[in-house]
Order: structure tokens, then sequence, then C-alpha cells
């Protein structure tokens, strides 16, 4: 099977570590994966603001880049939710459409797709919170939204299980928004710190000592709100706990 | 018109920062209501296709609103009722003044009603000399603070104990030093109980309206709409021209929703049905449109006027929890009155639409499914090409937008550091002054090697290591 793999802006710049484990654990299932050198940004940013304008010269390259693989593949639900959902800035011709129906969030492609059974290579011995976005719950479901009333799943929690050692930790507000969204954390700064905090303290009351997400730009926000505050905390993506590493 | 736009993010701000109280309590007191309301939607099997039979039963009725309203007029008449249409605010409350100067009336005694937040009626009354006293409690203490509600369903949510003891004290002269809710309660239940017999007239609005029988419902859990119409000899009820139902056999279907969203409660203490007036009594309907067929023009949004207002969207909102609802500096607040509000003013209201993380649970607790979220994000649209966007932003987008066009740009960059200039909030290099990002967070450390740098030295050993043919 042969796949590309959809690095977002910032896990290229600021969590490469997150785009190397995912890339890895890809070859791990015998994937052959392809990265498209031209890729850039898929819009979003430019989409949540509204910005039709310019997001489109985004979403046209994105398109460009990523035609012709049976999957495309990206450990960012945020970003995948606005490929899938929201990338409507440009004419939908059938190569839009199909990428855009071709693209995966890396946990529900690990969990729907290859449906994997084991991570044998897996060994992480710490408590650890998860940390599913709201992209990832409410636009792509990857886990049951606590306020939706139906049987409960969660993907990543399902994964996270099969790694030896990890000790998952409930938290107090379970899908609660940590306040990141986006330009938001900038425009609406004090908002977004307040609910950030009020995340990091959940964390802390649980005594986790990491934190796994499949979302990085959540907890780049959560993060940086947690050294300014002197928590001592871990934060990582989803794909170097179920790779073992790089950390 | 930049003056006049309401500055959403700044007034949260303000909220937060005001002590280390009202914030706090207020997320954790709203937050309570949603548990309630998870728990109570949990417990009924079929809540989820009750959510989507409401939804349907309202675009029903939406889709067929001129038939259901003329049926409506015609059984509250039989029944006895003085049936009146409003436009507008202005024609509401013309009709409202119309009523209470032909009868001498100069004291009224009202309960909860939005759609008369709405239209300013109580201030539009005030000035011609008419004595309007508000009787649900949440109201009273706003009305007193001269503060318009800060939440559909629980007024004064965003005050404390404290703030309601100072101002009872100044008003009805209460002991300022007990914040005991009860005394607090019975002191302006004796208060009011003066005011409701004074009142040459009772005001409600109504949560629902039955066209096939000419009835109003009003739902409170203080008893004060009953009293307000049973009391005074003249009841004068507004109702928006979304509140339309066909059948009472629909009702059931949003009486089990309404309270259950609202406080999570099984219904509200008080469920009355108004079928005309009482003996010896009148009974004034206004229905009123104030925007609302506007609003059922616009294809994107049409939808918000299911609305029920329950407040479960507010009760959610993580947002909205963290900037109390007088932020919004509108009528309605929290996530319905995001969407709400730009079909009033889209220039007032431009910000509201970015107030907002887009996570979605608005459109998951929603009793009537309104897809609030994907509203949300259409406003931001709206609001962008109509360039009500500040220039600051403008300027970031645009620059943002060439350098993810072109790969060549995006590449350019030599180190890793510089690479991760250009995706970290880029907004603040136009802000340096302010910096937004950095006030209550660290940046994040730049790594050494960008992954792309990585995957081409990675694919380059990969290229040594195979074996020379």
């Amino acid at each position: 099977m042969k796949v590309a793999l959809f690095i977002p802006c910032y896990i290229d710049a600021i969590y490469p570590e997150a785009g190397i484990a995912t890339y890895e654990l890809l070859e791990r299932f015998g994937l052959e994966v392809a990265y498209p050198l031209n890729q850039t940004c898929c819009g979003q940013p430019m989409a949540n603001e509204g910005d039709q304008e310019n997001s489109a010269a985004a979403e046209r390259l994105f398109v460009e880049n990523f035609s012709g693989y049976e999957y495309i593949i990206g450990p960012a639900g945020s970003c995948v939710k606005h490929v899938r959902h929201h990338l409507d800035a440009i004419p939908q011709t059938a190569a839009v459409t199909e990428v855009r129906t071709r693209t995966y969030e890396l946990v529900e492609f690990l969990h729907d797709i290859l449906q994997v059974e084991a991570f044998p290579w897996a060994y992480f011995r710490y408590k650890a919170s998860l940390h599913n976005s709201c992209s990832a719950i409410r636009g792509l479901h990857i886990a049951q939204p606590s306020e939706h009333m139906a049987p409960y799943y969660n993907k990543s929690e399902s994964l996270l299980k099969m790694v030896e050692g990890l000790e998952l930790v409930p938290l107090d507000r379970p899908d609660e928004c940590c306040g990141f969204g986006g330009t938001f954390c900038v425009t609406d700064e004090a908002v977004s710190a307040r609910m950030g905090l009020d995340k990091v303290h959940d964390y802390e009351r649980q005594r986790a000592e990491y934190v796994i997400s499949p979302d990085m730009s959540c907890l780049m926000h959560q993060q940086g709100i947690a050294r300014k505050a002197g928590i001592d905390m871990k934060f990582i993506h989803i794909a170097q706990v179920l790779n073992g590493g790089p950390f | 018109m930049a003056k006049q736009r309401v500055d959403v993010a700044g007034n949260a701000a303000s909220f937060i920062d005001q002590d280390d109280i009202h914030e706090p309590v207020h997320d954790k007191n709203l937050w309570a209501a949603r548990m309630k309301r998870d728990a109570a939607a949990r417990a009924v099997p079929e809540w989820e296709d009750l959510r989507t039979i409401a939804s349907l039963i309202k675009e029903h009725t939406l889709t067929h609103l001129d038939h259901y309203l003329e049926m409506f007029e015609a059984n509250a008449i039989k029944r006895g009722a003085k049936v009146y249409w409003a436009r507008d605010a202005a024609e509401h409350n013309q009709h409202v003044w119309e009523i209470l100067s032909a009868r001498n009336i100069d004291a009224i005694i009202k309960s909860k009603s939005m759609l008369q937040e709405e239209c300013g009626m109580t201030a539009f009354l005030e000035n011609r000399g008419i004595s309007v006293t508000e009787s649900d409690l949440g109201e009273r203490i706003q009305q007193l603070d001269n503060q318009p509600p800060s939440h559909i369903v629980m007024p004064a949510i965003h005050k404390t104990p404290a703030d309601i003891a100072g101002i009872f004290a100044k008003a009805i002269g209460t002991d300022p030093n007990n914040t005991d809710p009860h005394y607090l309660n019975e002191a302006m239940r004796a208060d009011a109980r003066k005011r409701f017999l004074k009142a040459g007239a009772g005001m409600t609005g109504a949560n629902f309206a039955i066209a096939e029988t000419g009835t109003f419902v009003v739902c409170t859990n203080e008893g004060n709409a009953d009293i307000g119409a049973s009391v005074p000899p003249v009841h004068i009820a507004s109702i928006g021209i979304e509140k339309l139902l066909p059948k009472v056999s629909d009702l059931g279907v949003f009486i089990r929703l309404l309270s259950r969203s609202a406080l999570g409660t099984l219904a509200t203490q008080y469920t009355s049905h108004f079928s005309g007036p009482r003996k010896g009594g009148e009974l004034h309907i206004i229905i009123t449109d104030n925007g609302r067929s506007k609003r059922l023009g616009l294809d994107d949004f049409w939808h918000s006027l299911k609305c029920i207002r329950c407040g479960a969207c507010m009760n959610t909102c993580p947002v909205y929890r963290r900037s109390g609802g007088l932020a919004y500096g509108a009528t309605y607040s929290g996530p319905i009155g995001i969407i709400l509000d730009p079909t009033f003013d889209e220039s007032k209201y431009s910000e509201l639409p970015y107030h907002s993380t887009l996570c979605g649970s608005c459109s998951e607790v929603c009793p009537v499914k309104i897809d609030i979220s994907d509203q949300i994000l259409k406003w931001r649209k709206v609001m962008a090409a109509k360039k009500y966007l500040p220039i600051s932003r403008r300027l970031a987008f645009g620059a943002a937008g060439k350098v993810f066009e072109h790969p060549t740009l995006f590449h350019g960059a030599e180190t890793a550091a510089s690479a991760a200039m250009k995706v970290t909030p880029h907004f603040l290099l136009y802000n340096r002054g302010l910096n937004p990002w950095g006030r209550h967070r660290e940046l994040p450390h730049f790594a050494k090697q960008t992954f792309r740098e990585w995957y081409l030295q990675y694919k380059q050993t990969d290229k040594d290591q195979e074996p020379q043919q």
C-alpha cells in the first residue's frame, strides 16, 4: 500500500519528532510512505478566520501534492478535519474531492483502516493523560463526545491501551476544550490562557507525568502554559508513544 | 462604525482579570449545569431521537410558518384573545404602549422574555412613565443593577451572593453583610408581592405557541409568570414568530427536552398553558417578527430559528464560561448569541464569531440540533468577505497565505529556527509589543532540524546503503 505523509507546517518546524515517529510507525506496518516535498500547509489557519481568499492557494497546492495516493495520512486532527470538512475555498473538482476523502488522521488510519492489534515494540512506563482535540472528537469522530448520548468509544485510548507499561489517568473534564483554537490563542489571549491553565491543572490533579495527544497544536499551547506556570509535565504526540520514540 | 464594534475578547479579559472569584465560580456553576444536563439526558434512552424529532418539527413549522401563524391567530381569537402583529421592535413596543395607555395603566409586572429584551421594551415604557418590575429573581437582580441578562435562563449567573447582597441592600434595604440566598430570596419575594398587587398588567413571553389550539405555553421555575398573568386584570404576551408548534402533541417532545437541556431537571416547576383570557380579564398577544423573517431567508443561518432558548450551548461553551455573558454586549450571548446577534447588526457584532475555539460542543448539546459551530465558521466567512476583520488580522493572513502558496518561500529557510518563525503564531511578528502568545505562555523550543531536513537526510542515507548494482 502506497501512502503519502502529510506533515503539517508546525510539526515540520517545531515538532519534527512527531513526524519522524509517524513515518517510522507507518513503515513498521509495511507501508510504502511517500513524503511529497512541495507540501506547505492545508489552508486551515486562513480558512478558520473565514478568509477563503487567502486559503485558496494553500488548498490548491495541497491537492496538487497529494493527488494519486491511496491514503494521505496526517498526524494532526485539526488539519485533517479541515481537509475533510472545510477544504472548500477552491472549486470542488473530482481531484479535490478524491484527496479530501482519502485523507486520514493517524489514529483513525491505524484504528479503522489498518486495524492494528498490537504495538509490540512500544513500552512507556509513565502515568499519562490523553488529550483528544475537539477537531478529532467532534470533527473526525475519533471518540464519543461526552455530551452526545451514545455508547462510549475512544480510538486513541484503544490504541494506547496496547502499549505496555502505560497507565492512563482519566480527567475531571475529559473532553473540555483546552483553548488553543488556532488564531483564537492570540486574538483571545485571556480566555485561551485561562482555559489552558484549567486544563493543565486537571492533568496536575490526576498526577499525570505525560500528556499524550494526536494533536500537537493543542499541546504547543498547553506546554507553553505549563512551562510559564512552572508545572513539570511532558507533552508528546501519540505517534511517539505508539512507535516507541523518538522522545 | 469600528468604534461601535463590541470588543468581546477585551470584555472577556476584564471579566477574568477583575478578581479570583467571579470567573472561576461562573465556570464551575455552569459546568455543573452541563453535568446535570448530561445525567438527565443519559436517563432518557431515546434522547438523541428526541433531538432529531424536535429538529424536524421545527424545520417543518418554519417551512410552513405563514400557514401556522394564521392558524394560531384564528384559534387564539376564537378563544377570546386580542391578537396584534408587529414587524419590528418599534411596532411591538407601540402596541404595548397603546394597550397600557388606553387603560391608564402606570405599573406592570413582567416575567422573563428575551423578545422583550430584544425590543428594548422596558426602557421604552419607563421613558413614558410606566413602572416596570421584573419578577424573575435573576432578571430582577439584573434590572436593579441596571444590566441586561447575561444568560438566557440564569440572567445573573455572573454574580456572586455578595454582589447580590450589595444590590438588594441598596434597593430594598436588606443587610449588606448577609449573603444567605434564602434570606435574600425571601426579602425579594416580600418586595415583589406588593408589586404584583399594584400592577395594572402582567406581561409574559412564551416558550411555545400551539397553532391548532391558539394556546401558548410559558415555562418558569418560580411561578412568577403565573401570578403576573393571573393577578392583574390585563395579560400581554409577546411571542416571536418562531415559537410556533403545529399541534399539542408536538409539545411533549419539547417539554421533555427543554428543562433537561437547560438545568438538568425533568421539567420546569411550572408549565402553564394560556388558552384565552380568564373570566373578566383581557388577553393581548403580540406576534412579533423583529428580524426573524429576514433570518428565515438566509440559507446558511435560518436553522438558528429552531432555538428554544434553553441555554445549553452557553453552559457547555468553554469560552462563554470564562467570559461571562455581558462580554458579548448583546441581547443574546454565548454560542447562540454569536449566530443570532450579527443578524441584527453585522458590523457591531463582527468580532463575535471569532470568540470561539470551534470546539463544537454547542452543536452536540443543542436539543433542536442547530449546527451552531458550523454557523459560527460561516459567519467568519461573511465577516472576512465583507472586510469587517481588523486590519492587523487581514495583513497577517495575507502574508501567511503567500508563504503557504509558494513551497520555495516556505522551505527557503536555511535553519529550522527560521522555519519555525514562519509558522509560530505569525501574528506575533505583527504585534511584537503586545506579544499575546507570551503573556501566559512560553514559546515552544525550536527543533534543531525540521522534519523535512530529517527526511532528506534519511533518504540519502538509505540510498548510500543500497548495494551498488
